[in-house]
This record gives C-alpha cells, sequence and structure tokens, in this order.
C-alpha cells in the first residue's frame, strides 16, 4: 500500500445528501478512516436520489450516493435514542473529527452541542455544514440546493452575456454548490487539523452553504459596494467569442491577450474583415463585440468542434468543446491521466467514477473499498471496535437504535 | 492564533484561479509571498484588465480581492540570478504554487526535481489547465474554456438553449479545490517530515463537481443536458418573478407537507385542489403549468416577503439576490461577510470576508492586496539578509524587476 497523506485521521460523519457527505469523502479518499452514520432502516436520502444503476431504484444503487461515500464504512445509528446516543458518545471519544450537517440547534436539543462533546474529547474539531450557518436570521431556513444557488449570488449571474434578462435566473446544472460547500468545508477542517496537531487544540468550525459560494464568486460580490455597480446576467459574460454555434454544436473560445487575436486571425487564413479597425484592440473588439460575433460565426459553421478545439490550440488559440459526459468518459486526455477509474460493488459490479483532481507524488488518491451497504460495518464499529457483544446487536436492532 | 501561523508560500501564480489558491492559505495564516516581474505582468495588473472590468478602479478591486493579505517582490525569472534567488527562497520556503502551462516551471530551472534538491521537505503545487501529463497538457484555457471542457456548460442552460459559459467562479472552484490539496500535503508534513509534488488539473476538479451526472452516464448511457432550473423529482422547483425589476424567488418542493404549506401560504386558490398536481409525481410533469400560477402569485410580492411568508410555513424558498442585495443584507451583515482593506491607491476597498467561521483560529483578511514590489526590502533584505547596496544594485541590473 502506498502512503496515504491523511493515515491515522478518524473522522466520524453525521450526515446526508451532498455537501457533508462530500467532505468526508474528499478525506476518506486521502486515507483518513471516515465512519459514517446513517439512520435505521432509512438511510443518508442520497440513496433515494438519482441516477441510479441500470434506473433500478434501490437505497444501494444511487450514483450519487455510490461516488459521494466512497472509502467510508457505515454503520446505522439513531441518535435520538437513549442508547444511540451513548454509543454515539463513545464513537466521538475516539474521533478527531466530526462533521454534522443537522440544522442548528438540533444537536443541542440531543444533547450533542459541542460544548458537551468538547467535554469527552476536548481535542474534537466539529464542523457544522448547514445552508445559512449557525448564526443569523436565516440561520433555520430551509433551502435545497436549488435556493442555496440563487441566494449565493452565482444564479442572478447565470447565464451571463444575455441581451436582456427577461428570463429567470439559472441554477448551474446538478448540485454544483452542494460539492462546493463540501469542499469548502473540508479545506476548514484540514487547517483546523493541522493546528491541532501543533497545538493539541480542537475547534468549532461553522460552514455557511451561501457563503461558500459567495465566496467562489468574489470579485462580483464587492463590485457593487466598491464600484455601486449592480452585475447582472445581461451585463456579465463574454463580450466576444464565447459559446458560439459551429457545424456539430458549439464552439468555445476567448482571446484574452492581443497575441492570440492576431493567432485567430491567421488561423481563420487572414480574412479582410478582421482587419478592420473595428477590430484592432481589444477594446475596439469589445465595443463591436456583437458585429464580431456574427462575422465569426459565417467562418466557424464550416468546421465541427473537435477540429475548431485541437486545430486552434495548434494554433495558439484557447479554443475548447463543450463536453458531455460522453465526450468526458472517451476523452483520450483524461484517459490518458486515468481520470475516470474502475470501482467494484456488489451491488453494480465495476463502474467507473471520476477520482480527483490532485496527482500526489507521495500519498496518492486512491480507493480501498467502495461506498458502504447500509449498515455494512455495525458489527466491525460496535462489536470489534466499541466492543459491545455480539448477541448485543439483535436487540440494538429491535429497539431501533442500529 | 492563525492556524496556518508559521508556513510560508512562494507564489508564482497570476489570473485567477491560482490566486485564489494562496488567497485562501493567506487567510488561515500562511506568509504569501507573490512573486512578480515587469517582464510578465498579472494580468489584472495590466492595462487590459481595465477594458474587461469596466475601468481602472474594477480591476484593483478584483486584484485586491484576489491577492489580499499577500506580500509582493519583482523577481525577473528570465535572468539566472532572477533563478539563483527564487531558489534561495524555496529554501526558506514550505509551499511553491505555480499556474503556469504545465512544463513552464521545469524549463525555468524551477522545476520539483531541482526544487526538491535544494529542500528536500518542499511541497509543490502546479496547478494547470489540464495538468502535467496527458496529450492536451500544453493546451491553453481560462474560465470560461475550462467550463465547457469540464461538462459544466453542457449541463447549464434553458432547455432547448445554447450551453451557458462559465464565469470565474470556474476558476476559483479549482483554486478551491488546490487549496485542499496543499492542506492534505502539509498535514502529512507535519507526520512524516516529508514534501511532495503535487500535479493539480482544474478543470479536473470543475468535472469533480458534477460526480452524479457523470455516473448517469457510465452506470446508464445518459448523457444529460440543459435543464433550466429544473430537478429529476422536486416540483415546483424553480425561480419565478416577483415584484420589482428584475427580481426572482427560488421555490423547491420536495413532499406533500411542503406543498400544503405552499398552498396555504398562497391562499389556497382553487387550482391547487386540481388532480394534476394532486402528488409529487404528477406535480413533476405538469411543472410548466404549475411555475405559471405559482408565479401568478410571487409577482404580486417582493422577493423578500415571499422568503418570509414562505420560510415561515416551512418552504424552501430564497430571493436570487444580487451582489448589492448581499451586500446590504441583513443576514450577511450580522455574519459579517464583507469586510474592508485600505488600500493604499484606492483607499476602502471591501472585500470578501473568509468563508470560514472557527472557533479557535479565527481566518481573517490581514490587509490589502500588496503594490507591486512592495516588499522586496522586507524578503531580500530581512528574510535574505541582503545589504541595501546589493538590492540597488540587484535594481539597476533589473533582477529586482
Amino acid at each position: 500500500m502506498p502512503n496515504s497523506a491523511l493515515e491515522g485521521v478518524k473522522v466520524l460523519e453525521l450526515c446526508q445528501g451532498v455537501a457533508g457527505p462530500y467532505c468526508t469523502k474528499l478525506l476518506a479518499d486521502l486515507g483518513a478512516e471516515v465512519v459514517k452514520i446513517e439512520r435505521p432502516g432509512y438511510g443518508d436520502e442520497a440513496r433515494k436520489i438519482l441516477p441510479f444503476f441500470h434506473d433500478m431504484p434501490d437505497p444501494e444503487r444511487s450514483g450519487l450516493f455510490l461516488y459521494l461515500n466512497t472509502n467510508k464504512l457505515g454503520v446505522t445509528l439513531n441518535v435520538t435514542t437513549a442508547t444511540g446516543k451513548g454509543i454515539f458518545q463513545e464513537l466521538v471519544k475516539q474521533a478527531d473529527i466530526l462533521v454534522e450537517d443537522n440544522p442548528p440547534q438540533w444537536m443541542t436539543k440531543q444533547g450533542l452541542d459541542y460544548e458537551s462533546l468538547q467535554e469527552i474529547n476536548p481535542g474534537l474539531i466539529m464542523t457544522s455544514i448547514t445552508p445559512f450557518g449557525q448564526t443569523g436570521p436565516y440561520r433555520d431556513y430551509k433551502a435545497y440546493p436549488l435556493n442555496v444557488f440563487h441566494c449565493g449570488g452565482e444564479g442572478y449571474l447565470t447565464p451571463g452575456g444575455v441581451e436582456n434578462a427577461d428570463r429567470p435566473p439559472l441554477q448551474v446544472g446538478g448540485f454544483l454548490v452542494e460539492y462546493d460547500s463540501g469542499l469548502s468545508a473540508a479545506i476548514a477542517v484540514l487547517a483546523a487539523l493541522y493546528w491541532r496537531r501543533k497545538s493539541g487544540d480542537g475547534q468549532r468550525i461553522d460552514i455557511s452553504k451561501q457563503e461558500s459560494l459567495m465566496a467562489l464568486n468574489r470579485l462580483d460580490m464587492v463590485r457593487s459596494a466598491n464600484e455601486g455597480e449592480v452585475i447582472t446576467r445581461a451585463k456579465q459574460g463574454v463580450p466576444y467569442g464565447g459559446a458560439l454555434p459551429c457545424k456539430d454544436g458549439y464552439t468555445v473560445f476567448i482571446t484574452w491577450e492581443s497575441v492570440q487575436w492576431d493567432r485567430l486571425v491567421a488561423f481563420m487564413g487572414d480574412p479582410e474583415w478582421a482587419n478592420d479597425d473595428k477590430f484592432r484592440d481589444y477594446a475596439d473588439r469589445v465595443k463591436h463585440g456583437e458585429l464580431l460575433n456574427a462575422l465569426l460565426t459565417e467562418w466557424l459553421v464550416n468546421y465541427n468542434q473537435e477540429e475548431l478545439y485541437h486545430k486552434g490550440q495548434a494554433a495558439g488559440v484557447p479554443f475548447a468543446m463543450v463536453y458531455t459526459s460522453k465526450d468526458l468518459v472517451d476523452s483520450a486526455h483524461l484517459k490518458a491521466r486515468g481520470f475516470f477509474v474502475e470501482i467494484d460493488h456488489p451491488k453494480t459490479g465495476k463502474v467507473k467514477y471520476p477520482s480527483a483532481p490532485y496527482q500526489f507524488s507521495e500519498t496518492p488518491w486512491q480507493v480501498t473499498r467502495p461506498a458502504p451497504l447500509l449498515g455494512e460495518h455495525n458489527e466491525e464499529i460496535f462489536v470489534r471496535r466499541l466492543g459491545h457483544r455480539q448477541e448485543e446487536l439483535a436487540k440494538l436492532g429491535a429497539a431501533g437504535v442500529i | 492564533m492563525n492556524s496556518l501561523a508559521g508556513v510560508r508560500i512562494l507564489d508564482f501564480t497570476r489570473y485567477a484561479a491560482g490566486p485564489q489558491i494562496t488567497l485562501l492559505l493567506a487567510f488561515m495564516g500562511a506568509e504569501v509571498i507573490k512573486v512578480e516581474s515587469m517582464v510578465d505582468v498579472d494580468h489584472f495588473r495590466r492595462e487590459e484588465a481595465a477594458v474587461v472590468f469596466g475601468s481602472a478602479r474594477a480591476a484593483a478591486d478584483c486584484f485586491n480581492s484576489l491577492n489580499a493579505s499577500k506580500l509582493s517582490i519583482t523577481l525577473n525569472l528570465t535572468t539566472a540570478e532572477g533563478i539563483e534567488l527564487a531558489r534561495r527562497l524555496v529554501q526558506l520556503s514550505d509551499v511553491v504554487v505555480d499556474n503556469f502551462r504545465a512544463g513552464v516551471m521545469d524549463k525555468l530551472g524551477l522545476g520539483y526535481p531541482i526544487l526538491r534538491e535544494i529542500k528536500p521537505e518542499i511541497i509543490m503545487l502546479s496547478a494547470s489547465s489540464h495538468g502535467s501529463t496527458g496529450p492536451e497538457s500544453r493546451y491553453i484555457a481560462y474560465a470560461v474554456t475550462m467550463g465547457a471542457l469540464s461538462g459544466l456548460s453542457q449541463v447549464t442552460g434553458y432547455a432547448g438553449g445554447p450551453p451557458v459559459i462559465m464565469r470565474s467562479s470556474s476558476d476559483m472552484r479549482p483554486g478551491t479545490s488546490a487549496a485542499f490539496a496543499i492542506l492534505a500535503a502539509l498535514n502529512y508534513r507535519l507526520e512524516t517530515g516529508e514534501g511532495q509534488f503535487i500535479d493539480f488539473s482544474a478543470r479536473e476538479a470543475l468535472s469533480c463537481g458534477i460526480g452524479e451526472i457523470l455516473m448517469d452516464y457510465t452506470m446508464n448511457g445518459r448523457v444529460r443536458s440543459r435543464n433550466g432550473n429544473r430537478d429529476d423529482m422536486m416540483a415546483p422547483h424553480n425561480c419565478y418573478r416577483c415584484k420589482g425589476e428584475d427580481k426572482w424567488v427560488s421555490i423547491a418542493i420536495s413532499n406533500n407537507e411542503e406543498w400544503a404549506a405552499l398552498c396555504q401560504a398562497m391562499g389556497n386558490p382553487p387550482w391547487t385542489k386540481e388532480e394534476r398536481f394532486g402528488d409529487q409525481f404528477s406535480r413533476w410533469q405538469h411543472q410548466d403549468e404549475l411555475d405559471g400560477l405559482i408565479e401568478a402569485w410571487t409577482i404580486n410580492h417582493t422577493h423578500y416577503q415571499v422568503m418570509e411568508m414562505l420560510q415561515r410555513a416551512g418552504v424552501a424558498a430564497a430571493p436570487s439576490f444580487s451582489n448589492e442585495e448581499l451586500f446590504n443584507d441583513p443576514h450577511c451583515r450580522e455574519r459579517e461577510c464583507f469586510t474592508s482593506v485600505q488600500h493604499p491607491e484606492e483607499g476602502e476597498l471591501y472585500v470578501l470576508a473568509p468563508a470560514w467561521k472557527f472557533s479557535a483560529t479565527p481566518a481573517k483578511v490581514t490587509g490589502p492586496a500588496p503594490l507591486f514590489g512592495e516588499h522586496n526590502a522586507y524578503v531580500f533584505g530581512e528574510l535574505l539578509g541582503m545589504p541595501e547596496e546589493e538590492i540597488s544594485r540587484l535594481v539597476a541590473e533589473e533582477i529586482l524587476y
């Protein structure tokens, strides 16, 4: 086994859906031991979310759940029962990090707030991920990914560069904002872990999904405060270039630098119109962006995406393709980098998963186990780890504790 | 206290994705030394940036947002002596970060094999658009093109409409992911004393954020496309026009209880009792009609009013906020989402505060973005211990340039 960056780090997860589980997945994939706690009988709500393997609805076949829970151990535990609470506290005692995503005050109501848990484990790093954070007037507001994306400011600016803002603002496809929040939380966890290794001190971390998204739009967020500029969908976008129609779909390119514009002109075979004064400097091209795009499109429609991408890049112009998931899986480049990895799971067999964007020379990203089945590691954790008797498992199950 | 106190980062990044990496680490207390030069000025400092962002002030603002709390030195990396000085700074650093195209650091003589010889425990992260290996590793990319290559553009847009090009957030997401990788390596080094090299691909970082969409293809052969604000299972699930100009509220309903609460908040109009809206599945099937009927109600209220009415009823509703609304929003105010710095040339500039609330080691913005070469005296004089006349010579010879 190669080394792993977070070997020996123990994480306890009391989360559902995407953000919390993604946070701990990031840690688990780098070698941390993550024990995921799910509700008995029901499990993480992600188990009910599309896509399902071969479209068979089954809590063990959700692609979302399988992706977000690689490398974790899974137990079922109802922490609202008296016994369940006790077992949870035993687990907390052995953990370095707890990640939870319950509504603010919920943990306090269970008697499992940071102050109480810190008493049994003074070095605990407790991270809470909620839509609006633990404080402030909206802290108890409900928000699904759609709501978070829009109240985080990026929706209002999407899609950028439209002629007017008559149509509604848009989310980015999928659950992106949830992934963003999980990543933001994971960063905070690792910083706190670094601090704990030096000082011995644990701490409490409050993550707001709204703020996680605002942080990714930091340039736009302060433009109104500093320049009085309210940015809208109509004002934002690429002044020329961007996504333009070509023979078989859309091509995407921009020419940020003057030399890239010169190369584009050469790539197009030096058409006469491109040497017009209207397009001489960047500022000129921005000013006449609409006309320029019309002229560019006339040329682009003769070529397909793939040839524009590769030939354009060979000519030194930043072209791209609008990749579909199929294109990504088929990409020779991503294959060469091993971005998709096959993971074997008892209910799906081998399936390709995206891996990670970082390749470490000493501590590689790796998969040692697929996502856990519901309660798969109850015996391992409750009996072998915590020392409960084997015959207790059935009783705990009947009592609705596990 | 700061969690990363004592960590020094030599920062060769420019544009947005790279500076976002070191910005996050600076917020946590790392000392970030940004290496700049007249030979290759950060694009956000160039004159073109004023055209792109609309004014010189806006460009300075964006540069400030990405480089607050950092130090700046000017070092000409096209000279042998400049490279030699960079190597001496590596010896005093814990982490080296660059976001050049793959291969550039090696060509400069600052590749990992060399840096490792100088300082065995160094952590180096090279963040390029495509990673340092693979047939497209030398291709040029920006946020806009990476968004397309990652698969995000394909699934973002109105149903049947063109793909949406991604914003600067497509630089920030990879930047955030790279900061995570560096923190993992820092933790490993603290345990083992070992450094390492991290090859980072920005477009892969974006693709990781649509895992389930990619798995729909690898499991079912299904290629997903654009579908507005819609969800696979929830309905209603959209943005609805409210009173005022370009004001919208997002509403999402996932079960019968929430639906009943929404109906009640709207005053239980008769159409809500219709059979076609009788259960979650039928609502999902008839969401086009449903959206029109809901909007006929939201249009009479401001987005804030709709949020308050629906949240009180237990329904997930939130405005699609503009930057101005967020800046003035009472929740963001109370959580101190914005803070300001005194910039020597621009005066007071607001920046977004760090997005994590730590109880023991609060993350902070410690100052504005540095002026070009502002910290040459500290870095070359104090850290490297060079006498003043030596520094003057280097300036005169355009090594510190």
